[in-house]
């Protein structure tokens, strides 16, 4: 078992690799992280030892699978300290998360001329589910601006939020700007007008320590694959009182208690919301994950990150031509890191980085009111993880230049 | 390898049509127009054209994107302006399967004029798309295929 983070690079297989015939520098940890050979190896048991479904079996495979299942779901609950297991919903990632809540809490509870307040920064993900649900219920969708460092605007905030207010659903941290947000301020402004609050944890909780009871949020989604665990797993968190009153999301097996010809009822949370087989490995694979993570020390994670964007933050603001966007205070910025070359099209950017070896994410990062907001149509994106180095870093800086040479940028 | 790879892709004449574009703009007269985006990097193709007697009179288009699709946008209105609409159709058709590694012979590939240098995007799947966006655009003008825009791919 590793416990030093220095170390880790050796439990990532797919980093020891040459690209372009370059080291490589994985960069796009935003867009997804790698799984290290802990994670690989728990889907591996998984499948040659306990693999069977799950809840609806007597046989020791289905009492072996259901364990796992369950065991992964505890160690969610305790990974974001949810009071308790049952909180926990298994989902195909964090989108889904987002609509399971627009599509049960959101359709009962919005109505014509309520609000649902979202913020200019949200991902696709958090934005288009509520404008979606604030269309069929003539209701209004209110953005909350930005500062101008990018950070989300609290002053605004305050004039959002209203009694009118029913969602207030905001990212927990940006997936372009490298701003977290303070959700806990937020819950209680939501909470004080009546309002639920939806936290988007996407980029927070593989990062940092999360506390859904600190944060008092009512809602929390986030999916298993930026955090090292497989795609097609995600994670909803609920207040127990407000999913046992929500409708289910969809129908099917493992979600009911009885069915008869004209009627059902349904199971208990979070069996409710779980229709279907579901992706039980993903689950074990979670579970893997966050037992590596826990093995670091979130905390240590979050250093480790922090001490990276220190260091490469001002590298890049040195170099010329190159803007950064987002707060320029290493302190306030995490490791993702949006970023243009003047004159060039972030696309060329990132091809001519990926001959060196360093992969980043160009385009809108599914933000495109964002986009609109800072008048772009696109960026490039470095984002860092735990297993990322400062020689990564150095790979990412010695590129940034040598693009910058072979277009000739600020020399005509 | 670092950035020598590169010199395929951004070939100085690609790079000369991205930094000073051709038919950059609007028509004044318009009988055909598509307008298509990349969903993928946000890269945009307003395309005019002005057809008269089956023929591309005019051509133009405005937009924003990387270079390689300002550079293929702007060499597709040079090579089709003037040519007959089949003509046009005939090299859009000759570009997009090029674009896909199929094969065409040189009498089709001389027809693209220079367009033709962005055979090397092939060494570059990711960015494929982006040069055959504004091709695409032709294609739906002249079509007049204004469907919902649904699928890029």
């Amino acid at each position: 078992m590793v416990n030093k983070i220095d170390d880790v690079q050796q439990d990532f297989p797919i980093l020891n690799q040459r690209v372009n015939d370059e080291r490589l520098a994985y960069l796009d940890n935003a867009a997804t992280a790698q799984r290290p050979r802990q994670v690989i190896a728990a889907l591996t048991n998984f499948y040659e030892t306990d693999n069977a479904n799950v809840h609806r079996g007597v046989h020791t495979l289905a009492e072996r699978a259901t364990k796992d299942y369950e065991t992964a779901r505890q160690k969610v609950q305790k990974f974001i300290n949810a009071p308790s297991a049952d909180e926990i919903i298994f989902t195909k990632g964090c989108t889904d998360s987002l609509n399971l809540v627009a599509a049960t809490y959101g359709e009962e509870n919005v109505h014509e001329d309520d609000e649902i307040v979202i913020s200019v920064m949200e991902h696709h993900s958090n934005l288009i589910p509520w404008q979606q649900l604030a269309a069929r219920k003539h209701a209004t969708l209110k953005y909350i601006e930005l500062t101008e460092d990018g950070e989300l605007d609290m002053a605004d905030a305050k004039e959002k939020i209203t009694d009118k207010t029913k969602i207030v659903a905001i990212t927990h941290a940006s997936n372009v700007l490298g701003t977290v947000t303070p959700l806990k301020e937020l819950a209680d402004l939501a909470h004080q007008h009546g309002a639920v609050i939806v936290g988007d944890g996407a980029q927070a909780v593989p990062h940092m320590p999360v506390d859904v009871q600190a944060l008092d949020v009512d809602f929390y989604a986030f999916s298993g694959h930026k955090m090292m665990s497989p795609m097609g797993i995600g994670v909803l968190y609920g207040k127990a009182d407000l999913l046992r009153a929500m409708p289910p999301y969809q129908y099917g097996g493992e979600m009911i208690a009885a069915v008869h010809r004209d009627q059902s009822s349904w199971a208990d949370i979070p069996f409710k919301f779980e229709a279907g087989t579901q992706n039980i490995a993903g689950a074990v694979g979670l579970g893997a994950a966050i037992d590596y993570l826990t093995s670091l020390g979130m905390a240590n994670v979050q250093q480790h990150e922090q001490a990276l964007v220190d260091y490469v933050l001002p590298k890049l603001l040195a170099i010329p031509d190159l803007v950064v966007y987002g707060p320029h205070d290493p302190a306030k910025h995490t490791g993702v890191i949006a970023f243009n070359l003047k004159g060039l099209h972030p696309h060329d950017v990132a091809t001519a980085l990926d001959m060196d070896g360093v992969a980043v994410r160009a385009g809108h990062h599914c933000a495109q009111p964002l986009m609109e907001t800072l008048n772009l149509t696109a960026t490039a994106r470095a984002s860092f993880y735990l297993y990322n180095t400062k020689e990564d870093a150095d790979q990412l800086i010695k590129a940034i230049n040598e693009t910058k040479e072979f277009f000739k940028i600020g020399t005509i | 390898m670092g950035l020598s790879k590169l010199n395929g892709l951004y070939r100085e004449v690609i790079l000369d049509y991205a930094n000073h574009p051709r038919n950059k703009g609007e028509l004044a007269s318009t009988t055909n127009a598509m307008t298509l985006h990349n969903p993928t990097c946000g890269d945009t193709i307003n395309l005019q054209v002005e057809v008269a007697d089956n023929k591309i009179k005019n051509i133009a288009y405005t937009g924003d994107g990387c270079t390689i699709s300002q550079a293929s946008a702007s060499m597709m209105t040079e090579a089709v302006k003037g040519k007959t609409t089949d003509e046009a159709l005939a090299m859009a058709k000759t570009f997009s399967d090029m674009a896909i590694g199929k094969k065409h012979d040189d009498a089709d590939l001389d027809k693209l004029g220079d367009a033709q240098i962005l055979t090397s995007i092939m060494e570059f799947p990711a960015r494929i798309k982006c040069a055959t966006l504004s091709w695409w655009a032709l294609q739906r003008a002249l079509l007049k295929d204004d469907k919902e825009e649904n699928d890029n791919e």
